[in-house]
């Protein structure tokens, strides 16, 4: 036969054609992703961050008949803390340090990898992990440990353009996944240890020029900038980094952000004041950058209380049958706080485990701190009563579901730091011997003593607990909600559970033999659910038998 | 001057300050104790988040026997510190020659800087006191000879300080280690097996039993489980002298295991 020219042109786009390849990920998706829950398009599902999936063919009739479809295996020894986008039948992820891999998320068979080498200079101070990636049309967005963002082709795993955020030797690195918001991709550093600066950047999607950058100390003549000494440079060294992804209400146009501890970490005497932005959620114009309202957790905090939390946005209904706008914010120091997400007014917070470096909250949020003597346990210890592993809203329970920490203490022994750059800055110790270390082995050897894992469901109107499940050792895992009521959750020992998120009940369990270090994702391909959570160094997909 | 060039000049430069004699002494005796006690402070500020004060918070990392699966000298030791482990979480460091010398003096000496305060006897008199009078091996075994009762010491020496030795002796209780708890279980057949917890998690316990097998439970079969915290090793406090209990600790610190 032969082979017309339109003919040949129609095979060779046949052939280009990437298999399975969707519509590009558009803003408006990324705004509605919540009505494509086959799809996981941005680091927690969605922007108003609830790590909630509509999809509910997984029931707890049928959780039992879960079984392992297939298993990436990262090619790192670091923890894996990614969580996965999935687009149209392909997942996307990073393995530390920084490789970006696309892969059949039916079968977990790889279509390409992009590996960032990343510079020697990098010296973050809690692992070179890495969080996850965010996209937008046919590009997917990285931030590197050697503080670059990098634009990759979704396509073809190539690099389009590279950023340099930040500087490296300084102690600046990337770990978040960033966040998309119309034309402009989201970062924010890590480096709090080092006496860095923190920040909060946008960037062009196309071309990577920095379009805003909202600095977490604010400088000479800034509002704020009073609530650090005046007779000298501690606020250039301040540390309040922002090493996680934040959240977005469009109809506010605001992104909000988690602030992390100012340094030096553990010697507030080297600081005095407030210390902001440190240790608050502050809330941005997303075109501009510039802060239209800030709330913070613990001023002058001594404990490393990093606000690195996942700010979660819930529109949940009032007494008066009007609609309220608020932010559920489960934080480090131990509190759960209700804000208003317009205002950054404080509506509620009460304590969700053990709490002694506060008797309380006053009127407007502000801790009535209680300074424990030299050498007496600080309840929650320096790793938080919570941290950055998600917690998640389902719209369905009413209900905010916290990883916890509980009767987990530090004893903290400040002492004088001098900032050299690049150095660690952490102006004291913590005792770690109540304290589980960051990495973990295959042995559980600790005790009570140590604090224990726990996933307290709260009812966000008023703070109280609903159920608790409690754990032996103590968790890492964030918690994921379904449409049908279940609630993905995992933790240190490398249980990975399905709970009912109604009652707490355990469903169903199995191991996986590592640490889970992050929250799982659901997604379903050709209409078969599949949840996916990374432990240890793989990343395992679930789905009923067939 | 490029990243590389600094950071060879440093290490030699550490090098030249660390120089010193490498007679069979003690690393403790090897170093300045001004070095040492500036990289006690460094190591403060530098290590303890991942390493902690004792130096074995990392899974499968002891920096206190000062041996080292990455560097066998000091030159390699302040490469290390200033380039990091690639591949791990071990970051690069940016450290002045002096400061990479205390700190490498510090990691050499951790073993034994504890050690102040403890006088320390004879070791031959300890070995014979620990398996007569002392009656310490008729619980602990020590490279391959004695029960399994208690914890093996065949690194003991290489584990603890020479002061944490001495306060376990004189306080058994105050200072065991959670891992070294004594646990009692009854299953629900009425069975009693008492030993110490190697490991558990939220469904199980690994517990190695008095007659020293290894042992799994489900939790789900016991009907009682208890974590004590009382010791069962006696104090030495009455037991021994001031001397003899000096001579056991010096025995205990050669304890080492496989060279």
């Amino acid at each position: 036969m032969t082979v017309t020219r339109p003919l040949l042109v129609a095979l060779c786009l046949l052939l280009v054609a990437p298999p399975l390849a969707g519509a590009q990920v558009t803003f408006d998706r990324l705004l509605h992703a919540d009505e494509e829950p086959h799809n996981w398009l941005t680091y927690s599902g969605t922007y108003a961050s609830g790590r909630h999936s509509g999809l509910d063919q997984i029931t707890a009739a049928n959780v039992d008949e879960l079984e392992l479809r297939w298993v990436f295996q990262a090619q790192s020894l670091q923890v894996f803390e990614t969580s996965p986008l999935v687009v149209d039948g392909i997942m996307y992820l990073t393995q530390a340090p920084n490789t970006a891999v696309a892969l059949d998320a039916r079968l977990g068979r790889v279509y390409w990898t992009y590996e960032h080498t990343p510079s020697p200079e990098s010296r973050p101070c809690c692992g070179r992990v890495n969080r996850g990636l965010a996209i937008l049309g046919d590009t997917l967005f990285m931030a590197t440990i050697d503080a670059q963002l990098i634009a990759i082709d979704a396509v073809t795993g190539q690099p389009i353009w590279q950023a340099a955020v930040a500087d490296p030797a300084l102690g600046y690195a990337m770990t978040l996944a960033p966040l998309v918001i119309k034309d402009k991709v989201v970062v924010s550093v890590a480096g709090g240890e080092f006496g860095i600066r923190g920040f909060i950047a946008a960037y062009d999607v196309e071309t990577g020029t920095e379009a805003w950058r909202f600095y977490t100390i604010p400088g000479p003549g800034e509002p704020g900038h009073e609530t650090w000494p005046s007779d000298s440079d501690a606020w250039l060294h301040g540390g309040s980094s922002a090493w996680l992804t934040g959240s977005y209400d469009p109809d506010l146009n605001l992104i909000y952000w988690g602030i992390g501890n100012p340094g030096p970490d553990f010697n507030p005497a080297q600081r005095l004041g407030d210390n902001l932005y440190s240790d608050s959620v502050v809330a941005l114009d997303a075109d501009t950058g510039e802060l239209r309202w800030h709330f913070q957790f613990t001023p002058n905090d001594p404990y490393d209380y990093d606000s690195v939390q996942i700010p979660v946005l819930v529109d949940y209904p009032a007494n008066d049958g009007s609609t309220l706008h608020l932010m559920l914010f489960a934080n480090r120091n131990g509190f759960f706080y209700v804000l208003d997400r317009a205002t950054g007014r404080f509506v509620n917070g009460v304590p969700f485990v053990d709490v002694n470096w506060a008797e309380g909250l006053d009127d407007n949020g502000r801790p009535v701190q209680t300074p424990q003597p030299p050498g007496a346990v600080v309840y929650p210890g320096v790793s938080g009563g919570t941290n950055w592993y998600s917690p998640s809203y389902s719209p369905t329970t009413r209900m905010f579901y916290i990883p916890a920490w509980e009767a987990y203490g530090t004893v903290f022994t400040p002492a004088e730091s001098v900032y050299r750059a690049g150095r660690g800055f952490g102006g004291g110790t913590v005792d770690l011997a109540e304290m589980p270390p960051l990495g973990r082995g295959p042995i559980n050897d600790w005790t009570e003593a140590a604090g224990r894992g726990a996933v307290i469901a709260l009812d966000p109107s008023t703070g109280e607990e609903q159920w608790k499940f409690e754990m032996t050792d103590v968790t890492t895992s964030g918690i994921l909600t379904t449409g049908s009521d279940l609630l993905f959750t995992g933790g240190r020992e490398g249980h990975f559970h399905a709970l009912d998120a109604s009652s707490g009940e355990l469903l169903w369990r199995t191991s996986l033999g590592g640490q889970i270090a992050n929250g799982p994702i659901a997604y379903a391909v050709e209409g078969v659910q599949y949840v996916a959570v990374a432990a240890g160094h793989g990343l395992f997909v679930f789905a009923l038998r067939d | 001057m490029t990243h590389t060039h600094r950071v060879a000049t440093l290490i030699a430069l550490a090098a030249l300050l660390l120089a010193g004699p490498l007679a069979a002494v003690s690393a403790a005796q090897q170093y300045a104790r001004a070095d040492i006690e500036h990289g006690l402070r460094l190591y403060g500020e530098n290590c303890t988040r991942c390493h902690g004060p004792d130096g074995g918070a990392v899974t499968g990392v002891n920096l206190r026997d000062g041996q080292f699966r990455n560097a066998s000298n000091d030159t390699e030791l302040s490469e290390i510190l200033m380039i990091g482990i690639p591949g791990t979480a071990m970051p690069a460091g940016a450290f002045s020659p002096s400061e990479l010398a205390g700190l490498v003096a510090y990691l050499r000496s951790m073993g034994d800087v504890d050690a102040s305060g403890v006088s320390l006897g004879d070791p031959g008199r300890g070995r014979r006191l620990f398996e007569g009078k002392g009656e310490c091996a008729s619980c602990h075994r020590v490279n391959g000879v004695g029960p399994r009762a208690a914890p093996d010491l065949s690194r003991i020496g290489a584990l603890r300080t020479a002061g944490a030795l001495e306060r376990t002796l004189l306080d058994p209780t105050g200072s065991m280690r959670p891992v070294n708890r004594p646990v009692r279980v009854v299953t629900r057949d009425g069975a009693v097996i008492t030993g110490r917890r190697l490991n558990e998690d939220s469904y199980s316990v690994q517990l190695i039993a008095d007659d020293a097998r290894l042992v799994s439970f489900d939790k789900t079969d016991l009907r009682e489980y208890t974590v004590l915290t009382t010791s069962p090793m006696p104090s030495s406090a009455d037991t021994l002298s001031e001397e003899a209990l000096a001579d056991v600790v010096a025995y205990l610190l050669t304890l080492k295991g496989l060279e």
